[in-house]
């Protein structure tokens, strides 16, 4: 997030694009209703009837897979009424006529044609987003798991850009990202072209700055995404993988391909605190510790770092996932280093600037939003406020470009997926708490009544829902949430999992596979009358 | 600004801030059931209420605002009296079950009775009657103990937007309820159980776990969404026992079903307490000791490094593992393999 999340209250205007912000991210959706509840004017783009609709001023059910073209012709009317920011696209921005060019096709009347939100609400909500003094864009994966998913959070940087709504408190763009540490994992640098901080492998002067600390030499070219490097198995490039607190096989799009390029590896290592799908398909399990067993930091959506410290001890022989990562090291030859969480935030620290100012100590008094570059500065609520990291805002011209995957007469309706408020993930630790998985004990699909009328489907009647790739059993749930042509089902339960449907197809640029749409054939499945 | 008296003391605060709020500022300590600082003024207990130079009767400091040169008295005979008169009314309407309640040592009805030192009742008599049974999968209710403070009916409806519950009916046989006693509407996120300010809401699951005595609190993060919420993880002996949230935290306190009640995990009999391998291809995974399993590690990732080269592993670290473990993991891949084929689910 460039904003954090206590400012969201304070917005004119929100616009939610591809976040089922109340199930997924319950306490953001608290500061939302807050500031509806202010006078904020809400906009919600979701092809879901989501539960944050209720408190909307507008909701665009566009379709999914067509958030380009909904941002496109928003930005179109935008420009046609003159709502932009020009002292901060002549001040802060570049590329503001390439950019003007590309979306001088994007009417609300041709937005319409592609999204299906009717034109007048297109208008509205260029109107309203545009008009607002402060105004902050929300979204999570509902945009960015697409083949074109890149282009999508260009489009977002695009709206804030043009209407000068980024480097100020309550304005900007927010990712909410979707797990405890996801943003910590990406700042620690579990990603293959970076070093910690965002500090790139390909540049010699970082790559001695960190040979200096860590010793040896490290290698230049960048590595293989978690996307890639399941063709890579495949293919026979990787040979041996080692996965720590991750469960592939429920959580990536296409199972059978992953299953096929797990099953295929020489040597495969997992490390977790139960015995998940993935787990099962390992030469080695080694049993590590949940939350509530180790100290360290977790950084959250909106950069906070925050402590994370022992209540109790790892059941058995469990051991914490720092001791256990060293252990192997030593055995490979390599010393890690030093063994306390303390000891490594230490280094940490002193390798990425923008933590450089933060210390256990500080932290014990409450969190610390990077950057903190120094050990009395206060850290940072919102980025940007003078200049961006690489001087101007950039306008990136963004083509509208379709879904892989479309809806055709074998398979007629669009999948989009997501999570629900009681489950987490892959469920191995929600599924295991009797009080959500009570209330959430199964798998379904949500189909429109229309649809549901037309087929004969009857709420909580089984169905057999097939794609390209996989096929699978799960009950009805006949709603209004979902329009006609459009199905969603949650991925956390593996008695049903979703991702056995969904497409692997990949965004060229990040590599996120296309989970959000896949084209799907929907039966009835024949009934046993007997005996039940 | 605003600039009145309260207790003989001078006090600065804010347009808009209410008479409790400037006691509060300064220090000064007023009683309150009904009053949450995150929610809008209600008045309903009259506990909070103090004497106003110039105004004939005792009012209550949550929804008087201050003003200029305004007079406060917090503490006298007749507020006490008052007071007490109005804790005594509860509690001649409360089950007094203090000894095997859950709230016991927590409970902000068993404070006031301490402190006033209610031990006799002038108005003991009839008492309201509830069914103890309850479907609520999540949240465990003794609707004897309700003390009307409409704390849970409020944040339902001014926080969490849901509106869940009202109070319905009138006078004795007033209560909380769900739209004509029934469909709950209800997204179990638990913000009524941890505002409740007496036995009447706790969490089902931690009924009989363990009240204050040997329990630890221990302030760590949630390791669900990215929100990052404080949660506070209340231990007995090796056990998690119960998460709640403290006020003072980026979370205000406020959590998800998830955070609140899906912590149950953590002391599953399932979870994994011993290295396992799998001692031949298409074999059984069997356990075994550290020294064993690390060996089998450190062998093969050695072996497939030096027969294809480094860039032949690969490795997926945790969004929902910590900092250090991460760098730790991405560490050991780059340096210690010499590849940079680490990553993490970011994309998932």
């Amino acid at each position: 997030m460039t904003n954090s999340i206590a400012e969201i209250e304070n917005n004119d205007a929100l616009f939610v694009i591809g976040s089922n912000t109340t199930e997924c991210h319950p306490i953001v959706a608290l500061r939302m209703k807050k500031a509806a509840r202010k006078g904020a004017k809400l906009i919600i783009a979701d092809p879901r009837r989501i539960p944050l609709v209720k408190f909307a001023t507008l909701w665009l059910r566009h379709r999914p897979g067509t958030d380009v073209a909904l941002m496109n012709s928003i930005m179109h009317v935008i420009l046609a009424e003159g709502l932009e920011d020009k002292n901060f696209i002549d001040s802060r921005t570049e590329g503001f006529e390439e950019f003007r060019k590309a979306i001088a096709q994007f009417t609300p009347e041709y937005g319409e044609k592609i999204t299906g939100v009717p034109a007048a609400d297109i208008v509205k909500a260029a109107r309203t987003y545009a008009g607002a003094k402060n105004a902050g864009i929300y979204y999570t994966m509902g945009i960015t798991q697409h083949s074109m998913g890149t282009n999508n959070v260009w489009s977002v940087a695009n709206m804030a850009l043009l209407t000068g709504n980024l480097g100020k408190e309550s304005a900007g763009v927010n990712p909410l990202r979707g797990q405890n540490n996801v943003q910590g994992a990406s700042d620690m640098a579990c990603a293959p072209a970076v070093l910690p901080g965002y500090q790139k492998v390909a540049d010699e002067a970082v790559r001695k700055k960190f040979e200096a600390v860590w010793g040896g030499a490290l290698p230049a070219e960048p590595g293989l995404t978690a996307t890639e490097m399941t063709d890579a198995i495949i293919g026979g490039r990787i040979k041996g993988l080692y996965i720590m607190g991750e469960n592939p096989v429920i959580s990536d799009p296409h199972m059978a391909h992953t299953l096929k390029a797990l099953k295929k590896l020489d040597f495969l290592v997992v490390q977790d605190i139960f015995m998940t799908e993935t787990a099962e398909l390992a030469d080695v399990v080694l049993p590590a510790s949940s939350f509530a067993e180790k100290d360290g930091t977790f950084t959250n959506t909106e950069r906070r770092v925050q402590r994370v410290r022992k209540a109790v001890d790892s059941p058995g022989d469990a051991k914490d996932d720092l001791s256990i990562i060293r252990a192997v090291a030593a055995r490979a030859g390599y010393d890690l280093g030093p063994a306390s969480a303390a000891d490594v935030f230490r280094e940490i620290s002193a390798l990425w600037p923008a933590m450089a100012g933060m210390t256990y100590r500080r932290l014990d008094s409450g969190g610390l939003q990077w950057p903190c570059p120094t050990d009395d500065h206060p850290g940072t609520p919102y980025l940007f406020k003078d200049v961006f990291p690489r001087g101007k805002g950039a306008f990136s011209p963004i083509p509208y470009i379709e879904s892989k995957e479309l809806p055709d007469e074998a398979y007629p309706f669009v999948l989009t997926t997501g999570r629900i408020l009681f489950q987490y993930h892959t469920g191995t630790m929600t599924r295991r708490s009797d009080a959500l998985e009570a209330v959430a004990p199964e798998p379904f699909i949500e189909i429109s009544r229309e649809d549901a009328r037309r087929l004969g489907i009857a709420d909580a009647g089984m169905l057999s829902v097939s794609s390209r790739r996989g096929s699978l059993q799960v009950k009805a749930m006949v709603t209004d949430r979902v329009a006609p042509g459009v199905v969603f089902m949650p991925f956390h339960y593996h008695e049903a999992a979703a991702n056995v449907l969904t497409n692997d197809a990949l965004d060229p640029v990040c590599k996120i596979p296309e989970a959000k749409v896949c084209a799907v054939r929907i039966e009835k499945t024949a009934e046993v009358a007997a005996g039940v | 600004m605003i600039n009145l008296t309260i207790d003989g003391k001078t006090i600065s605060v804010s347009d808009g801030a209410t008479v409790l709020e400037a006691a509060r500022a300064a220090g000064i300590e007023i009683p309150t059931l009904c009053h949450d600082p995150r929610l809008k003024p209600y008045g309903g207990c009259r506990l909070c209420i103090v004497e106003i130079a110039g105004v004939p009767r005792p009012v209550t400091s949550c929804t008087t605002p201050a003003t200029d040169g305004m007079t406060v008295t917090t503490s006298s005979e007749r507020l006490f009296n008052l007071r007490r008169t109005v804790v005594e009314l509860l509690l001649s309407d409360h089950p007094n079950d203090c000894m095997v309640c859950e709230r016991a040592g927590d409970c902000s009805l068993q404070e006031l009775a301490y402190f006033y030192g209610l031990r006799e009742n002038r108005f003991w008599g009839e008492r309201r009657r509830y069914p103890k049974q309850d479907m609520n999968p999540v949240i465990k209710r003794d609707m004897e103990k309700c003390v009307l403070c409409g704390k849970c009916v409020r944040v339902c409806d001014e926080v969490q937007g849901v509106g869940a519950i009202d109070l319905a009916y009138r006078g004795f046989g007033a209560k909380v309820c769900p739209p004509f006693e029934k469909d709950l509407d209800c997204e179990f996120c638990g913000q009524c159980v941890s505002i409740c300010p007496t036995g009447a809401l706790s969490g089902r699951m931690w009924a009989g776990k363990g009240r204050q005595k040997d329990v630890k609190e221990t302030e760590t993060v949630c390791p669900y969404c990215g929100c990052g919420c404080v949660l506070t993880l209340h231990t007995a002996g090796n056990r998690v026992i119960r998460v709640s949230s403290k006020v003072d935290t980026p979370n205000e306190g406020w959590l998800c079903p998830k955070g609140r009640f899906g912590y149950e995990f953590i002391n599953r009999p399932d979870r994994l307490t011993t290295p396992l391998v799998r001692r031949e291809k298409g074999g059984a995974l069997e356990p075994a000791s550290w020294d064993e399993a690390l060996d089998l590690v450190a062998a093969r990732l050695g072996a497939i490094k030096d027969a294809h080269g480094p860039d032949a592993l690969g490795g997926l670290a945790s969004a929902r593992c910590t900092n250090e473990e991460n760098y730790a993991f991405q560490k050991f891949f780059r340096a210690g393999i010499g590849t940079n084929n680490v990553d993490h689910c970011a994309r998932y």
